[in-house]
């Protein structure tokens, strides 16, 4: 009798341990500010405040106002993962945000603009906790974020709620944007591609350009790589081709042999994993190994676009396809962008949608000018309905990843996929915009 | 006992529930394994492919799970700190292994590359199991069951985040050797090398382990400690001296798996250990805690189920993607040891104690 008390104690301590290993951490990082030495000069005009009072700001916005006092910061957050295996994908697009900051200064109308961060770990649950904390700060603006498609899953209602609007650089799952999506979704609009187009140009790589007609697909439950396989596997159908199996792993899984077995005995010529960076690793590492698999034409998405496939999938990763945003035909300035992002952080770009952050930080900043009332004393006040209702009627605007204006379903991204090939393994090698040898290069369409 | 009709009623309906599950499973198991069979998907390549996946698995918990079961076999404690035991010997294996690699050392002999990426992926967790102890443990000795246990889980995530803050929470990609790539044919099979070398190493290690349990005096010292504390120490039995070797045998253990594992695997990072703890955790239950052979015979076991259920369990029984349920059929099976046979496969002594 013991002995099951015993056990029940285990799987409940076993249980507590899981939740606790879910929580996520927090860190600040304040705006750079060796960047703003101009910016001092620009400061508010003091000096008329003090005689003839003005008639004082009154908040008429629906969902409530933001007053940032002189001296006080513009405080913007960004959420989005910042640790684990796929912290590659959430520090990119951070990068994207801070370059973007730089580039007014580190101010926004005499206020210093604060970034702070909150890491989501790309789960429903880090994404819930995240924004939990981001809705209790009445100190923010915006917020720019998040990383994966279950953070927003997990927080949006929170973050609506909250009167907050957030922009996602990277979140591509195609239900986050369709015109039913529901009031939860009202504060949700993203500069990323939706997969309903990556999925069809995945599809029309492989039946197209490779010729496969048998493809397998593999995902990792999340549902980024869920929906992104079926819409694959609907499309490949729809030209021709026939899907011999759908399998998925748990997130967590390192073992892929069984699952791969399984595959293998479906005998497809090609297997597209759309997966995050942990399970795009060791399917990648241990393919090679399955008898049934040794030639299979391997492809997966922007989740693991990031050197840090070729850390975890080693030698086996040449030759592989993963699409991502077509970085060439983007119609902005990115070679610019480029050329700050190594003056700031040297080395290349960790993943893929740091031009998508940045421009979402600028939409962002620009909806803010437009809403944004000064008093004469330099407070600022921000309605919340009225910045959201702004971010909305974003029109035309040039952006780094091409002209971009915002639908009424929160859908503000230029979807232009390409497909690139990884020529060499080595993670030090990775650098996709290098001008004569890029790793990976484009070859479709 | 009497009984008021209000509790036989209650504890019918748990038994009947118990019941009803067991004979669930056993059907879902029963009618799974004939459909799949009957549907003929897998060539019988692709089935000794699975067993030989999961037996080179297996081995890796088994070697984790000797640690658990060794210290709870003495202690009566769970050492919720031993996946990160495991994880710091696989840290300690590569780096010592990327420098054998780096200066050519690797290529050129690469069994004993292997050997000393061991012995030092051994030693540095033996260090922080021994270090554990004294601080997280050994101050707590006789204070109620659950103190400890609480230090433990402490440990734990001490360990794991000392090492995400020393190295990062990137990945480290393992040195790959190439003695290693590529595959031995037995009997017209084709054998990934990198599992026979797996499983061979942890059958040597666990064998030396029971010898020096079974045949040494620190080994029947060991299980006199385990037996009765209070006598042994009576018999002249230097208790701490056994504990600490009981910990840093079964961390030697570990850390012989860390390297193990990251060689199979290919990677490593401050959270490898979690999983691969607590599903060592339940092979060891599985097995019978407290009892080495029953910690062997549990591992292999989970690594064969958790390798060959999803394909002959679930397949042909209408469940999509069955590989997601991987760790439902291990936790499954757990639970339906203990309901069948509390004490787990081998365990009888435990629960003659109990």
């Amino acid at each position: 009798m013991n002995k099951r008390l015993f056990a029940l104690l285990s799987v409940l301590v076993l249980a507590s341990m899981m939740l606790a290993a879910c929580g996520a951490k927090a860190t600040e990082t304040p705006a750079k500010e060796a960047s703003e030495g101009a910016a001092t000069a620009t400061e508010a005009p003091v000096a008329a405040a003090t005689e003839a009072p003005v008639a004082a700001f009154e908040c008429t916005d629906a969902i409530g106002c933001v007053d940032i006092a002189p001296g006080e910061p513009v405080h913007i957050a960004y959420w989005g993962v910042l640790s684990g295996p796929d912290s590659s994908l959430g520090e990119d697009s951070k990068r994207g945000v801070e370059i973007a900051i730089d580039d007014m200064g580190g101010k926004f109308q005499g206020h210093d603009i604060l970034l702070t961060t909150e890491d989501a770990g790309c789960t429903p649950e880090g994404g819930a906790t995240a924004a939990t904390k981001l809705a209790t700060d009445t100190s923010i603006v915006g917020l720019i974020g998040s990383s994966c498609s279950d953070e927003t899953v997990g927080g949006i209602a929170t973050i609506t709620n909250a009167g907050l609007t957030t922009i996602s650089p990277s979140n591509t799952r195609p239900v986050l944007t369709k015109p039913d999506r529901g009031p939860d979704y009202a504060g949700y609009l993203r500069t990323a591609h939706s997969d309903a187009f990556q999925g069809k140009a995945v599809a029309e790589f492989a039946y197209n350009y490779l010729k496969v007609t048998k493809a397998a697909t593999l995902h990792d439950g999340s549902t980024y790589a869920q929906a992104l396989q079926q819409v694959f596997a609907d499309e490949f159908v729809k030209l021709g081709g026939t899907i011999v199996a759908q399998e998925a792993v748990a997130k967590d899984a390192t073992d892929m042999k069984p699952v791969l077995t399984t595959i293998a005995a479906a005998k497809p010529e090609f297997l597209y994993y759309p997966v995050f960076v942990s399970v795009g690793g060791y399917v990648t590492a241990q393919i090679r190994d399955v008898a049934g698999l040794e030639n299979v034409k391997i492809a997966g998405s922007d989740g693991i676009f990031t050197a840090d496939l070729l850390k975890g999938g080693g030698a086996n990763t040449k030759g592989m396809y993963l699409s991502s945003p077509d970085f060439s035909a983007f119609t902005g300035d990115y070679a610019g962008f480029i050329a700050k992002h190594t003056a700031k952080y040297g080395g290349s770009t960790l993943s893929t949608f740091h031009a998508h952050a940045y421009d979402a930080a600028n939409i962002l900043f620009a909806a803010l000018a437009k809403v944004v009332v000064a008093d004469a004393d330099g407070t600022l006040h921000v309605g919340r309905q009225a910045l959201r209702d702004a971010i909305y009627a974003t029109k035309d605007f040039k952006g780094i990843t091409g002209t971009l204006t915002c639908s009424p379903s929160g859908d503000c991204g230029a979807p232009v996929i390409a497909v690139y090939e990884i020529m060499n393994s080595d993670p030090a090698s990775w650098n996709p915009s290098d001008a004569t040898n890029p790793n990976p290069k484009k070859i479709f369409p | 006992m009497r009984t008021s009709f209000g509790e036989r009623l209650l504890d019918l309906a748990v038994n009947g529930f118990l019941w009803g599950f067991r004979i669930l499973i056993v059907v879902i198991v029963v009618l799974g394994t004939f459909l799949t069979i009957r549907a003929g998907k897998y060539t019988s390549e692709q089935w000794i492919d699975f067993v030989v996946f999961g037996i080179s698995q297996g081995s890796i918990y088994a070697l984790i799970a000797l640690g658990y079961t060794m210290v709870y076999g003495i202690l009566r404690m769970i050492n919720f700190a031993h996946g990160e035991i495991f994880m710091s010997g696989a840290f300690g294996g590569y780096f010592i292994a990327t420098w054998l690699t780096g200066i050519g050392f690797m290529d050129k002999y690469p069994v004993f590359g292997l050997i000393i990426s061991m012995m030092f992926g051994m030693l540095v967790s033996t260090l922080i199991a021994l270090l554990v102890e004294r601080i997280a443990y050994r101050p707590l000795r006789g204070a109620p069951r659950l103190v400890p246990l609480i230090s433990a889980i402490g440990a734990s995530f001490f360990l794991q985040y000392t090492f995400r803050g020393f190295f990062g929470p990137g990945v480290y990609a393992y040195p790959s050797m190439k003695a290693l790539d590529g595959e031995w044919i037995f009997f017209g099979i084709g054998i990934l090398k990198v599992q026979i070398v797996v499983t061979i190493a942890a059958v040597v290690m666990m064998s030396i382990l029971y010898s020096i349990v079974m045949f040494t005096k620190i080994g029947k010292a060991m299980r006199a400690v385990s037996e009765n504390k209070d006598v042994a120490a009576l018999m002249g039995i230097d208790v701490n001296r056994i504990i600490v070797t009981t910990f840093a045998l079964g961390a030697a253990m570990a850390g012989a798996a860390g390297v193990l594992y990251a060689l199979t695997y290919r990677q490593v990072n401050f959270f490898t250990g979690f999983t691969p703890g607590i599903k060592a955790f339940t092979a060891a239950v599985l097995g019978g805690i407290g009892n080495i052979p029953g910690a062997m015979v549990g591992g292999l076991v989970l690594g064969i189920v958790e390798s060959v259920g999803p394909a002959l369990f679930l397949d042909s029984i209408g469940i999509p993607r069955p590989y997601q349920l991987k760790d439902a059929i291990a936790y499954i099976m757990l639970v339906m040891i203990l309901l069948f046979r509390p004490s787990g496969i081998l365990g009888e002594r435990v629960s003659k104690k109990a």
